[in-house]
């Protein structure tokens, strides 16, 4: 037999021409020559499992050195890319929370001066009503005018204030920028270990074969199923104009119970 | 009218407080999850519950459970303020007695008005 690197076709090929070997030689009473046939076809299936494994080894090996993480330290969790990139997903949450607290800060602080300044416009508005219908004293249009020429004063200092804070408000938004490219970096990285996973699970897959192990897939989608339990809580879902069993905005909530009676 | 919040999020919380206030409830009080959450209604005298559904430790819709299995709470008016918007869990709230459904992200207008249709009914 020639000794070169067999392949997944090589060995079934071989097996097919061996197998008939096999038994011309047991029919012919060549006992000797089938054993021997027997032990060469067992040595080419073990050489590409071997070649199967250290493919996968291999590339398991590229795998990791891809992720950063160095197994010989024990710190090596803390200076991986996936202990980086939680880091800077805190950041985002970090950030965006910073943001929110800051604009909510400056709205709190905008609605009283903007209450005030109505409040005020429209018991001013009454009484210059009253003074054009000629219904006010000379003394109470003292006392208007008195208020008019405080409400302008103020207006102009609360306005001032009010685009202060607005301006205040636009700024904060800056989150989004940051946190964009934090979010499109570690999304990168999301993707990359992805594709460095699959690459391992069809490495896997290639030793299945040899080794003749057989995974229920079936069973194991339907295990990871009853684990997602939905009274748990997912969170937001993505897509759900696109999906049938998840309702898309508060209209298809309000269909849902008034079908169910409320 | 005494009014919990509660949701994980502060910011969520702050939100909800602030609508609130602009709706006239300014007696609020607020908790992280249904752990905090459950005893404060049971020692408090609240009139009305906003909870989320997704959160650490209790989850909104056991909190809800909770509320309707204690013998005094069982009939304060429980509206949900969540993400989750999965029609089995939108049924499953039902079912366990919720009085009103908001998804997240909502309008001041939406919550005014489950917040009001809430209260029309439990009042008439």
């Amino acid at each position: 037999m020639e000794h070169q690197e067999p392949t997944s076709g090589d060995l079934e090929s071989s097996l097919k021409t061996h197998a008939r070997e096999l038994i011309q030689y047991l029919e012919q009473g060549h006992f000797d020559q089938a054993a021997q046939l027997i032990h060469e076809l067992a040595a080419v299936h073990d050489s590409e499992l071997y070649r199967e494994v250290g493919k996968l080894t291999r590339e398991l090996h590229t795998a990791i050195v891809n992720f950063q993480i160095d197994p010989k330290y024990p710190q090596a969790q803390e200076v991986s890319q996936i202990a980086d990139a939680t880091e800077r997903l805190s950041y985002v949450v970090h950030m965006t929370e910073r943001a929110a607290n800051r604009t909510m800060d400056l709205v709190e602080e905008c609605a009283p001066l903007v209450n005030d300044l109505n409040d005020e416009a429209k018991t001013l508005s009454a009484e210059w009503k009253r003074f054009m219908r000629r219904e006010l004293g000379v003394e109470n249009f003292r006392e208007l005018a008195k208020r008019i020429d405080l409400f302008l004063a103020r207006s102009e200092r609360d306005t001032q204030k009010l685009s202060g804070h607005l301006n205040d408000i636009l700024l904060a938004q800056d989150y989004q920028d940051l946190t964009g490219q934090v979010i499109k970096r570690v999304t990168q990285l999301v993707t990359q270990v992805e594709n460095d996973l699959v690459k391992l699970v069809l490495m896997a897959s290639q030793v299945d074969r040899f080794t003749h192990l057989k995974h229920d897939h079936e069973q194991i989608r339907q295990e990871q199923q009853q684990q997602k339990a939905p009274s748990k809580g997912e969170g937001p879902q993505i897509h759900a104009d696109k999906r049938e069993d998840v309702v898309s905005n508060q209209d298809d909530v309000d269909d849902l119970l008034s079908s169910l009676g409320f | 009218m005494k009014i919990l919040i509660v949701d994980d999020f502060s910011t969520m919380r702050r939100i909800i407080k602030n609508l609130l206030r602009d709706l006239g409830f300014t007696n609020t009080a607020e908790a992280d999850d249904g752990t905090t959450a459950l005893p404060m209604l049971q020692s408090g005298s609240f009139d009305f519950l906003v909870t989320d559904w997704n959160m650490p430790g209790m989850t909104g819709i056991d909190l809800l459970r909770a509320v309707r299995a204690d013998a005094r709470l069982k009939h304060l008016p429980v509206l949900m303020v969540t993400a989750e918007a999965k029609r089995d869990q939108i049924i499953e709230a039902a079912q366990a007695g919720v009085n009103g459904y908001v998804v997240k992200p909502f309008t001041a207008q939406v919550l005014k008005e489950k917040i009001e249709k809430i209260f029309e009914r439990v009042n008439g």
